[in-house]
């Protein structure tokens, strides 16, 4: 909990903090555990009513842990005319991942589609473990998931643990 | 760093940076905005100074990590100064060669871009077609400035427009300059910006008189200023590259506004999807404060300014300005009813001015250039340049800026060079999920806010979509409507409940289940919903959907009558076959097929099972015997 204790102090406990906490909550854990939550809503006037309503509201809070990977599919319109409506399905299809289920049930993965990354001139765009893909395909976005996929079970045999 | 007290030591500090700067010196600048970076610009610099390092020529030759050049096409891009040569798809293998060229005062030929009209390499970068019909006004400093040096900034008469501003000019002049520019706001509805800044600036005035005070917790002014970098459209990168590329453009232009408004807090509110846009404002800030640009009495005017960056989590509606401020209150980003506006009552209910990047970045360049020299671009009602991203189904993907008032047609055919693979053009879409599709017919069209607007588009933020005749009209109204959709923030109904209604039609339709009667419902859901919702998103929402039952109808009709999607986007109307006597059984679209739905033994002619078949052409795309068949 120091690591809460030490954003309420930089970022203030006022109603107003709310969304900067939440921020930073998440930078540190990767997603917002709810005992970091309940820690906030005890010693802030943030309430625990309003960080619902936060968290639930903008896209970029979880209350889940991210996958080990990270895979990003731009949803954005230079995209979409591009054949990205292609790549989402290819990603969909490969992680097994049905409906709104965003991370693999082993934890390797979580997909994100991301409204619009900016940078339209390269659609259609991915980006993978924050490394940036430009003019991508399915078939590319496949081997790329069948390559981390590889290298991780390759990893799991080395450990034991 | 040096400490600024007056602007004689801007003036000074300046003639000392450039006293350093030989104007014969070599500079290899090379652009590491996000789309030369991902196809490896970063490689491209440190290849570039591991060789220069401790080598003789490294004294003689600079080498400038740069924001975005525009021309994201063929990135990375590399410019060698003075001489301007312009090299495009830059490798980090391509340095030795460029750096042998230079001691030899020759270029590297292969590097050079091809006119496709002439099929002649162009050896300077303001004689590539995609640059020399371009004035670049906003974007005239990205591709100059190293945006981690304040020097770079400086060098090129950076904060001279502060320094004139704060010493000479009373806040009422700056309103005046502003209004006689003409300048209307670059983020989308083209407001006039003196006019909105008149409004806030007496407010401020009054508050200041009355001896208001502040309230608890908010940092103490009688007023804000707010960078909108909130720049959710799709299809939209502007504002990242002005940001990422120039930060102490945009950061000048509010400094500007805050001494104009009367206002001692500035925000940058920057979409958290921008790492870079806002690791590159945080260093700019912290440039300007550490000399003096930022903060206490600057330069001596008795002018006291700070800026915070807050940043976004991911909503669109936050782009909306009542949205943006209750974001930065920490509270969920709902828009309120205006009015009272921002101008009257914005940020913690003190008046409070909101502007687009490009709206602050043309700012100083106003101030510092003259009223006139801005009114002498584009056209009387629309002055000044407009910046737009020009993606899709385009040979020249990247970021460009021209006076306004130029016919649409120029920026695909020349500055676009055509559609991609010699299509047809079908439409260009405009304004992102609030504006329009503009059918190819009206390719004439001039783009300024008046003449886009009565053809039912809008100028919006500045993202150009170029669509061929493979993009489905229907499609893409189903796509920007789903889009809104998601993005509506729930508050009111017709919003809420009227944009998840047309998407449901739109889905039925694209997947053939559609009637007659669901272009006339849907009509009617496009027309309330438009005249009734609370904010901006909800009341363009459906331009999309009018815009492409006005120009494309003839597709909406296929679709329901025919079941046919004639652009053969719509996977479930689609169907795909192969012609046996075409086919010559390699076996490539089996190997491509994700499903395994394609069958056949080698040297035969291969089937598809209809019913395994998931319809994403990948067989068709893959086929050089043109075996597959689309209907």
């Amino acid at each position: 909990m120091n690591e809460v204790i030490t954003i309420l102090e930089h970022q203030g406990t006022g109603r107003d903090a709310c969304v900067k906490v939440l921020q930073e909550i998440q930078g540190v854990f990767g997603y917002l555990p709810a005992e970091a939550l309940r820690y906030v809503a005890d010693h802030s006037q943030i309430t625990k009513r309003q960080i619902y309503g936060v968290a639930t509201f903008y896209e970029l809070f979880r209350f889940k842990p991210p996958g080990r990977h990270q895979v990003k599919v731009c949803r954005g319109t230079a995209c979409h005319v591009r054949g990205a409506p292609q790549i989402l399905d290819a990603v969909a299809e490969e992680l097994n991942l049905h409906g709104s289920e965003d991370t693999t049930e082993d934890g390797e993965f979580t997909f994100e589609k991301i409204a619009c990354f900016g940078a339209c001139a390269l659609a259609p765009v991915t980006v993978t473990d924050g490394q940036t893909h430009g003019a991508m395909t399915p078939d590319k976005m496949r081997k790329q998931l069948k390559a981390i996929l590889k290298k991780a079970r390759a990893g799991k045999q080395e450990d034991p643990s | 760093m040096t400490r600024l007290h007056a602007p004689a030591d801007l003036v000074a500090w300046k003639d000392q940076i450039r006293s350093r700067i030989d104007p014969q010196q070599t500079q290899i600048s090379v652009c590491t905005g996000t789309g030369c970076a991902s196809a490896g610009a970063g490689k491209v610099v440190h290849c570039l100074r591991e060789e220069l390092a401790g080598n003789h020529r490294g004294q003689k030759i600079s080498v400038k990590a740069t924001g975005c050049h525009g021309f994201c096409e063929r990135g990375p891009l590399v410019v060698i100064h003075p001489s301007e040569v312009f090299y495009n798809r830059v490798k980090e293998e391509h340095v030795p060669e460029i750096l042998t060229a230079l001691d030899e005062d020759g270029v590297v030929t292969k590097l050079l871009y091809v006119d496709p009209q002439t099929q002649q390499p162009v050896v300077k970068e303001h004689e590539v077609p995609f640059y020399s019909h371009q004035q670049r006004m906003a974007l005239g400093k990205n591709g100059l400035v190293d945006p981690c040096e304040i020097e770079d900034y400086i060098a090129l008469d950076g904060y001279a427009a502060v320094a004139k501003t704060l010493t000479t000019m009373t806040p009422v002049q700056v309103i005046e300059t502003i209004k006689q520019s003409g300048l209307r706001g670059r983020g989308g509805a083209g407001f006039p910006t003196a006019t909105k800044w008149e409004m806030a600036a007496n407010n401020i005035t009054a508050r200041r008189q009355s001896g208001g005070t502040n309230g608890s917790g908010a940092p103490d002014t009688f007023g804000y200023v707010i960078c909108n970098g909130d720049e959710g459209d799709p299809g939209a990168f502007m504002d990242r590259s002005i940001l990422e590329g120039n930060p102490h453009g945009v950061l000048e232009g509010l400094i500007l506004g805050g001494y104009t408004l009367g206002a001692n807090v500035g925000y940058f509110y920057i979409r958290d999807e921008y790492p870079l846009a806002i690791q590159h404002m945080n260093r700019a800030i912290e440039q300007a404060t550490a000399c003096g640009l930022l903060g206490k009495n600057i330069l001596g005017s008795g002018f006291d300014f700070q800026v915070i960056v807050a940043c976004g989590s991911g909503a669109f509606v936050c782009g909306e300005e009542t949205a943006l401020i209750a974001s930065i209150e920490g509270e969920r980003g709902m828009p309120r009813p205006r009015p009272p506006y921002p101008a009257e009552s914005g940020l913690w209910g003190k008046p409070t001015i909101i502007n687009n990047v490009k709206t602050w970045t043309y700012i100083p360049l106003i101030l510092l250039k003259g009223h006139e020299w801005f009114r002498g671009i584009g056209t009387p009602t629309s002055p000044g340049t407009a910046v737009f991203s020009l993606v899709g189904k385009v040979n020249n993907t990247g970021l460009i800026e021209v006076p306004m008032g130029t016919p649409l047609r120029h920026l695909v055919e020349v500055l676009g060079g055509g559609v991609l693979k010699g299509k047809k053009l079908k439409a260009v879409q405009t304004g992102g999920p609030s504006g329009g599709c503009i059918p190819a017919e009206l390719l004439d069209t001039p783009v300024d806010y008046e003449s886009l607007g009565g053809i039912g588009s809008m100028m919006g933020s500045g993202g150009m979509v170029v669509m061929d005749e493979d993009t489905c009209m229907v499609d893409v109204a189903r796509y920007f409507l789903a889009f809104t959709q998601i993005e509506s923030c729930g508050k009111c109904v017709p919003c809420r409940l009227g944009t998840r209604r047309m998407l449901e039609i739109l889905t039925r339709i694209t997947t053939g289940k559609g009637t007659e009667n669901d272009l006339i419902t849907l009509e009617e859901f496009a027309v309330s919903v438009k005249a009734t919702s609370l904010c901006g998103l909800g009341q363009t929402a459906p331009n999309p959907v009018l815009t492409t039952l006005q120009y494309f109808r003839h597709e909406y009709e296929a679709h329901v009558r025919d079941k046919k999607c004639t652009a053969h986007a719509c996977r479930e109307l689609v169907t795909y076959s192969i012609i046996a006597d075409l086919c010559k059984g390699c076996g490539l679209c089996v190997r491509h097929c994700p499903v395994s739905s394609i069958n056949g033994e080698r040297k035969m002619p291969h089937e598809i099972d209809p019913e395994a078949c998931v319809r994403c052409g990948s067989c068709y795309d893959v086929c050089k015997f043109e075996a597959v068949q689309r209907d």
